[in-house]
């Protein structure tokens, strides 16, 4: 068993130091879709960890009796699997939100963050260490998604988790919504901008110049 | 053990051994989700009837699950209709599914001016009749559908008895992701549904009229909305919708025939 320390690196690592979206840049293309609102970013947040959790437990418990051949079908499929579990519960007990994420909580399936913790990590790591990392990595990625969702609801529409903050001007209050903060794009640049933060704090993770 | 894991045999039984597992844990998952996912469809179906019907608002607090179904048992009936005659029919309207009974050979047609790319029409449609605290009718809502830019479209129409007046035109479902958002998406978009309200389906003649229109002094008279910019062909879809729904192979039977009547009693 793992000591505390090893898996306190494992859980919180990701966070800040190694985090999936600001360090290695995956799973990029939903952080973009689903944060224009708290709730959808939350969920999909928890969706993405029991995923990546999951999917590492079980790829390490069956490691040494994966071929190498075809590893990463057998990944997929476990993958899969799960997502297609995630995505029916979503539908059975959180209606609204599974609509509202659509097409996003099918797409777990493709997000770099589960492959690439499955590949790099759970192929060759204990299950116990292999379920933390996925939890750790889940949390990384809703950290992004939970400020890049905050500040497009707060600023976009004026409202945290659907409750009125700044009145707008629509509903008789004072603030003109940015609407550019509810398109896609928006994203873009606030994630840019974390990243630009986190390196200029932790100057260690800029990329070494080619 | 490098070389065994690595081996034919080894091989093909992980996959087939890994494949059973993974889709008996799917399959169960889905079957024992299904009546929970239902029963979800249904309210949801339910809420957006409410919502055409003028009696909850888009941009309040959502109703909860049970006063859903309190206001929806209290103030809505859901009747069966034969499209070719207008007349009522018998049968369990609330267990009515509309795209499943189109695929139904027998007892579905293929129209011959399908605007709307609705390729089947079932012979029977539901219509949902909301009554006022008396009892009377207060609100009919058609349900259509239609190809939109990107997705097939659905709609409730709700009209007042006179079976001109509308009342609304919520748009509730699309199939795959949807239309564009912000663009098409905005069918959904509250300012723009609220100028349906009032707007009249036939001019004095009796003809259908109302138009999704990019012309500012027909967006202005009591037929015409104003299109959504940027989304020209969702706009059409939504006239060919209504001009399909409107006309005889939709619901055309039923209106003319309440309408000779001086409206729906």
């Amino acid at each position: 068993m793992a000591n505390a320390k090893e898996l306190k690196q494992v859980l919180s690592g990701p966070i800040v130091n190694n985090n999936p979206i600001a360090l290695q840049v995956l799973g990029v293309c939903s952080a973009l879709a689903v944060t224009s609102k708290l709730e959808t970013a939350l969920v999909m947040t928890i969706a993405l960890t029991v995923v990546t959790a999951f999917s590492n437990l079980f790829i390490s418990m069956l490691r040494n009796h994966i071929p190498s051949s075809v590893r990463i079908i057998v990944q997929m499929t476990i993958i899969a699997s799960l997502v297609i579990v995630v995505d029916q519960v979503l539908q059975a007990y959180a209606y609204d939100v599974a609509k509202q994420l659509s097409v996003f909580v099918g797409l777990i399936i493709t997000n770099c963050i589960v492959m690439g913790r499955a590949e790099a990590y759970a192929m060759k790591t204990p299950p116990m260490m292999s379920f933390m990392d996925g939890i750790g990595n889940g949390l990384g990625y809703g950290a992004i998604l939970m400020s890049v969702g905050f500040i497009r609801e707060l600023f976009g529409n004026g409202s945290l988790f659907g409750v009125e903050i700044l009145s707008k001007i629509s509903d008789g209050g004072w603030y003109q919504p940015n609407g550019l903060l509810l398109l896609p794009p928006s994203a873009f640049f606030l994630i840019g901008t974390l990243i630009w933060i986190i390196r200029t704090v932790k100057p260690e993770q800029v990329e070494a110049k080619g | 053990m490098a070389s065994n894991k690595d081996s034919f045999g080894r091989t093909l039984f992980v996959v087939v051994g890994l494949c059973f597992i993974c889709s008996v844990f799917v399959s169960t998952a889905a079957v024992l989700l299904r009546p929970i996912q239902i029963e979800n469809k249904l309210l949801d179906k339910q809420k957006y009837i409410l919502e055409a019907a003028g009696l909850t608002q888009a941009d309040e607090a959502p109703l909860s699950k049970a006063e859903v179904l309190a206001t929806y048992n209290k103030y809505v009936v859901a009747k069966l209709v034969n499209l070719k005659t207008g007349e009522w029919v018998e049968g369990n309207a609330d267990l009515f599914d509309a795209d499943k009974a189109s695929r139904d050979l027998a007892n579905s047609f293929k129209p011959q001016h399908d605007i709307a790319s609705v390729k089947r029409v079932a012979n029977t449609a539901v219509v949902y009749v909301v009554n006022d605290e008396q009892g009377q009718p207060k609100t009919i809502i058609l349900p259509i559908k239609g190809y939109g830019l990107w997705s097939t479209m659905y709609a409730f129409l709700a009209i007042k008895p006179d079976m001109n007046t509308i009342e609304s035109l919520v748009y509730y479902a699309f199939t795959g992701s949807g239309e564009t958002p912000g663009l098409g998406g905005e069918v959904q978009n509250p300012q723009w549904m609220a100028k349906w309200h009032g707007k009249k389906l036939y001019d004095a003649q009796g003809n259908l009229a109302i138009s999704v229109t990019k012309n500012p002094v027909v967006a202005a008279s009591e037929y015409g909305v104003d299109a959504l910019s940027g989304a020209t062909l969702t706009g059409n879809g939504v006239q060919n919708s209504l001009e399909f729904w409107l006309g005889d192979e939709g619901f055309g039977h039923f209106i003319e025939k309440f309408r000779r009547n001086g409206g729906l009693s």
